[in-house]
């Protein structure tokens, strides 16, 4: 084709015009999907059979709610890309979600923990998603926000049962709080896309999403008779592409069926 | 060409063959029943189901569009669209009476209105009373939020000791 006079013919080609959106919702996607996995690793390996179903049961409500992010982040990239191209075939650097949901399951403690300060952060975004402006965001938040219910119900009790409980139980929880509760910063600390996204009004502050995840966590500390922890650093990167050495040995397992048979379908 | 003898089809025709599709997690129930067909549309030859998950994952969803083409196929209807809508968003209120009482009889607790765990502070909170589908016992405990599908919860009743299932009351 030849060129127009107002190209400038050293320029790659100029991408389409991206919606803002879309690495919003990927990274929403993300982040539920790589949870989903670590759940999902401790299928037939809970510590009593119900449990074990408990987990599972939040790994596949959380799978489901990806794949709605990932089916509409592909309409909105609108390059052709589907669900399965961009849960299976991004590298690690590519993947957006916080350092805390790709950290490795540890004991049945370290993964409450993990759950714990997900949930809380996940149950009252998506109450906050749900009336927002973006119509297919407010339906997934609307379904998806009543399953956080109960999984912030659940991780909530366990982690007083373990505060709460032996001295033992408490020993493991105390060593889980002390690795875990630094990666709980990222998640309400915005980065340049999401304070752009926020300046929009398409995703809701998290300053203000705080005082209600801040009363919910010292109830339960409280009740777990554990003391609120000191969290005077995050540990961040995850959102900007910059992750932890586990999550590409995630990605191996959880892409290899993928990138050995292209093009099977969920 | 392969041709047919089939009438053309109507929404009350395929509101009629759609009862004969059951959940397969719940053989029991129809998906009308369950409430998950949310409109049947049809268009010349063209049909149109729209359905809605009951949980996101729910991992009937494919199974579900994939009977519903199979069974429409039955009767020669060939140009089937399965819509998946999400919103509003699926709520035990829309399970049939009908559904509700073949639940029970199944041995699965029907969900009780008005009782979704809405409340995330309610911590311990007082379990729901369920009815043993079973011996009809009211002396029932829950003994986890999450059992054998995503929709149900597991329940053991106190008198006759037998675990059962209870579908969740979801609003």
């Amino acid at each position: 084709m030849a060129a127009t006079q107002s190209e400038i013919p050293t320029a790659p080609a100029a991408a389409p015009a991206a919606n803002p959106l879309f690495p919003l919702v990927l990274q929403l996607a993300d982040t539920s999907l790589i949870l989903a996995h670590r759940l999902s690793e401790w299928c037939g390996h809970g510590p009593v059979l119900e449990q074990d179903l408990a987990l599972a049961n939040i790994a596949l409500d959380l799978l489901g709610e990806a794949r709605s992010y990932y089916q509409y982040a592909a309409e909105l990239e609108g390059q052709g890309r589907t669900e399965d191209d961009l849960a299976y075939l991004r590298s690690a650097v590519e993947y957006r979600n916080p350092l805390l949901v790709e950290q490795p399951n540890g004991d049945f403690a370290h993964t409450i923990v993990r759950q714990f300060l997900f949930d809380n952060f996940h149950y009252h975004l998506l109450k906050e998603l749900q009336s927002g402006p973006d119509a297919r965001l407010a339906a997934i938040a609307e379904k998806s926000v009543k399953e956080a219910a109960y999984h912030l119900k659940w991780s909530s009790e366990w982690l007083i049962r373990l505060g709460d409980g032996t001295p033992e139980s408490r020993q493991h929880l105390d060593k889980a709080i002390a690795t875990l509760w630094r990666f709980a910063g990222e998640l309400t600390t915005p980065t340049a896309l999401e304070t752009n996204l926020q300046e929009l009004g398409l995703l809701p502050e998290y300053a203000a999403l705080l005082p209600a995840m801040q009363a919910h966590a010292a109830h339960v500390l409280a009740e777990a008779t554990v003391p609120l922890p000191a969290a005077p650093f995050a540990q961040q990167g995850g959102k900007s592409g910059r992750h932890s050495e586990h999550l590409g040995y995630l990605l191996a397992e959880l892409q290899y069926l993928q990138r050995t048979y292209p093009g099977l379908t969920w | 060409m392969v041709t047919t003898s089939s009438p053309a089809p109507t929404e009350a025709r395929i509101w009629q063959l759609l009862e004969e599709v059951s959940d397969p997690e719940v053989p029991v129930l129809s998906i009308l029943d369950l409430g998950i067909v949310r409109a049947v549309a049809v268009d010349g030859e063209h049909i149109t189901v729209t359905i809605t998950p009951t949980y996101s994952g729910c991992p009937a969803m494919s199974a579900i569009a994939t009977d519903i083409r199979l069974r429409l196929l039955a009767e020669g209807y060939r140009q089937v669209t399965i819509h998946n809508q999400i919103s509003p968003a699926w709520t035990t209120d829309w399970m049939s009476q009908a559904g509700r009482a073949k639940l029970e009889a199944y041995g699965i607790a029907p969900p009780i209105d008005g009782t979704a765990s809405g409340h995330v502070l309610n911590l311990f909170g007082q379990d729901t009373a369920v009815r043993c589908p079973l011996c009809k016992s009211a002396h029932t405990h829950l003994v986890s939020q999450f059992g054998s599908t995503a929709c149900k919860a597991l329940y053991q009743c106190d008198d006759c000791r037998e675990p059962f299932d209870y579908f969740k009351c979801h609003a």
